[in-house]
């Protein structure tokens, strides 16, 4: 049975609408205006125990909203949600003490005290046995790096560190669910890195259900062979990450050295160029044509390496991201012309 | 329970890391215990009269000395305005997802932060008291002893409430602080905190006591003043029961209700 299972899960807001200045501040006072802003639109999917899946999409597109129901901070608008078997906003005890929600640069720990002492308030709030809790606190700070730092106040600690103890508090009850809300945003490259591998390692030894939402393609790329893409409240991919290449890229990247010098004089016309320089050629080629482009170099020139590649992923990622903005503008402008 | 008494120790230690400010903190809320005596002394000394209100210069300091015990309890300083901003920021959250009641951890917060203020107020208290004795009551007897300390606890569990209300109000409007305000301001005269209410005309006297901020603080006073009967004194500790009940079962209902609102926004 699916650990997450979530089915045509809406999230509504009221969202109060007041233009800029000072007339119309005071005009919302005698009179407010309110837009109905559809946060998640419909979205269904199901997470498999122990799975690690990546959630993407671009700011606004109802990521860190699907978390929030996931976790039973907010109620939906409609539908239906089942986490280990509970319904998360019913708030359940037993459900709170086997999960975790992660959200980056937001603390939950006790600013001025070291973390230790939040920490042990940890153990007693989710019932954490003694060698348990001495088990996995030791684990933790070992594989974090973090022993020496655990007396410190957490206001003292630098953002990394700060990052690492909140990771530390998120793990301290081995929840089975693990949420995980841009955990790297804001860190340097070694601190995420290190965090990246302490949640893989983590994963790989206990078998958590992993949701993770991240700007950051690396974790992604890293941690997660799945990802559920939503854009505008709505599921737009569910399935391998190397599938959105296949699925979303609609070129590929024609890396070309050529032997004596002698190169295409009009290489646009085999596609759009990306870097010319000369005996080095890269060109950008629709997929579809990509065979017949190549046989024809290969033919006419004198070609002394070739590398077709696919764009990174996040370059398909935001081209995705755009296409699917336009698709929407254009669905408002139609709906404009329609309503005018 | 373990996990309050946690919670408990740990917000003592808290309240220890801000040394300065809680000591000046502790010191100035002495400052206006004796200007406002002095002040009741400029007046009796302007009046042509030896009694306000059917009180003597003396009854009056004993009066006001007590219920500074008396709001020693009840007042909540940034009970409500923490509550409001948590909501507000998004604080909240964490509390939401852990396996822990808020409410219940905002009292036990309130629990400690008295506990470090009643000892660390202990000594001042002392001086004060020491130096006024002759204007105070006797120790009561056992039975008055334990009605004012009964008193005293529904007193600090209606302040609690009341302010918890208050702070839970943000999860309907973004800004309580006007709210806080009107609030302070009307519990300072309905408390009976700037005057007996016993000065005020009859029939507003009879509309005040029958709110909640008389129970909270003015008739307390009355116990602790030994004014009243031990029957009197039983009726007022109930009638301050049934408020506790009452204020209290409305912020349940506030809670549960607000978090339906609650859309987690910031932090």
């Amino acid at each position: 049975m699916a650990e997450i299972h979530v089915r045509d899960l809406h999230k509504n807001y009221r969202v109060h609408v007041k233009p800029a200045g000072l007339g119309a501040s005071v005009k919302s006072l005698f009179h407010r205006t309110y837009k109905e802003v559809q946060a998640v639109d419909g979205i269904s999917f199901e997470i498999e125990p122990g799975e690690m899946v990546g959630f993407l999409g671009p700011n606004g597109a109802g990521k860190t909203t699907t978390l929030k129901m996931l976790s039973g901070l907010i109620y939906p608008s409609s539908g239906s949600v089942s986490v280990m078997g509970f319904v998360p906003w019913q708030r359940k005890n037993e459900y709170r003490r086997q999960f975790a929600l992660l959200m980056g640069q937001k603390n939950q720990l006790w600013w001025d005290l070291p973390a230790n002492e939040s920490f042990r308030l940890h153990k007693e709030i989710y019932h954490i046995e003694d060698d348990l809790f001495k088990r996995v606190h030791g684990e933790l700070t070992e594989l974090l790096e973090v022993e020496n730092l655990l007396d410190q106040p957490v206001r003292e600690l630098s953002l990394g560190e700060r990052m690492k103890m909140e990771l530390i508090a998120a793990l301290l009850h081995s929840p089975r669910v693990l949420f995980l809300d841009e955990p790297t945003i804001g860190l340097d490259v070694v601190a995420q890195t290190n965090i990246r591998h302490c949640l893989q390692q983590y994963n790989q030894e206990r078998q958590v259900t992993i949701l993770l939402t991240s700007h950051y393609m690396r974790d992604i790329e890293a941690l997660c062979d799945r990802v559920l893409v939503i854009d505008h409240g709505r599921l737009v991919h569910d399935g391998l990450l190397r599938d959105i290449t296949e699925r979303f890229a609609t070129h590929k990247l024609l890396q070309l050295r050529f032997q004596n010098g002698r190169m295409p004089e009009r290489p646009e016309e085999f596609g759009e160029v990306t870097d010319l320089t000369p005996p080095r050629l890269t060109l950008r080629v629709p997929r579809e044509q990509v065979p017949q482009c190549v046989s024809h170099l290969l033919d006419c020139y004198d070609v002394d390496d070739i590398a077709i590649e696919d764009p990174s992923i996040e370059n398909v990622i935001s081209a995705l991201f755009r296409q699917t903005a336009e698709q929407a503008s254009d669905d408002v402008v139609v709906a404009e012309t329609m309503n005018g | 329970m373990g996990k309050y008494f946690v919670v408990f120790r740990v917000s003592l230690a808290e309240r220890m890391v801000y040394r300065a400010d809680f000591f000046m903190s502790t010191f100035l809320r002495f400052i206006p215990i004796i200007t406002t005596i002095l002040l009741w002394r400029a007046i009796y000394d302007g009046a042509d009269q030896t009694e306000i209100g059917g009180l003597h210069y003396e009854q009056m300091v004993s009066y006001y000395l007590l219920i500074m015990i008396v709001r020693a309890f009840g007042s909540m300083p940034k009970l409500a305005t923490s509550i409001a901003l948590a909501i507000r920021e998004g604080e909240l959250r964490k509390y939401i997802l852990q396996p822990i009641d808020y409410l219940t951890y905002m009292l036990t917060l309130r629990c400690a932060h008295k506990l470090v203020y009643f000892v660390m107020s202990a000594i001042p208290y002392t001086l004060i008291f020491w130096i006024c004795a002759d204007y105070l009551p006797g120790w009561p007897g056992p039975m008055m002893f334990c009605l004012s300390v009964l008193t005293l606890t529904m007193t600090f569990c209606i302040g609690f409430a009341i302010n918890s209300l208050i702070g839970l109000l943000g999860f309907w409007f973004l800004e309580v602080a006007t709210f806080i305000h009107a609030f302070m301001t009307l519990q300072y005269f309905l408390s009976g905190h700037m005057f007996p209410l016993s000065l005020l005309p009859k029939s507003v006297e009879q509309v005040v006591t029958w709110l909640p901020f008389a129970y909270e603080t003015y008739y307390p006073t009355l116990i602790l003043l030994q004014k009243v009967s031990v029957d009197e004194a039983l009726r007022i500790i109930a009638v301050q029961f049934v408020w506790g009940v009452v204020v209290g079962g409305i912020c349940l209902v506030a809670w549960k209700r607000g978090l339906h609102r609650y859309a987690a926004f910031g932090g």
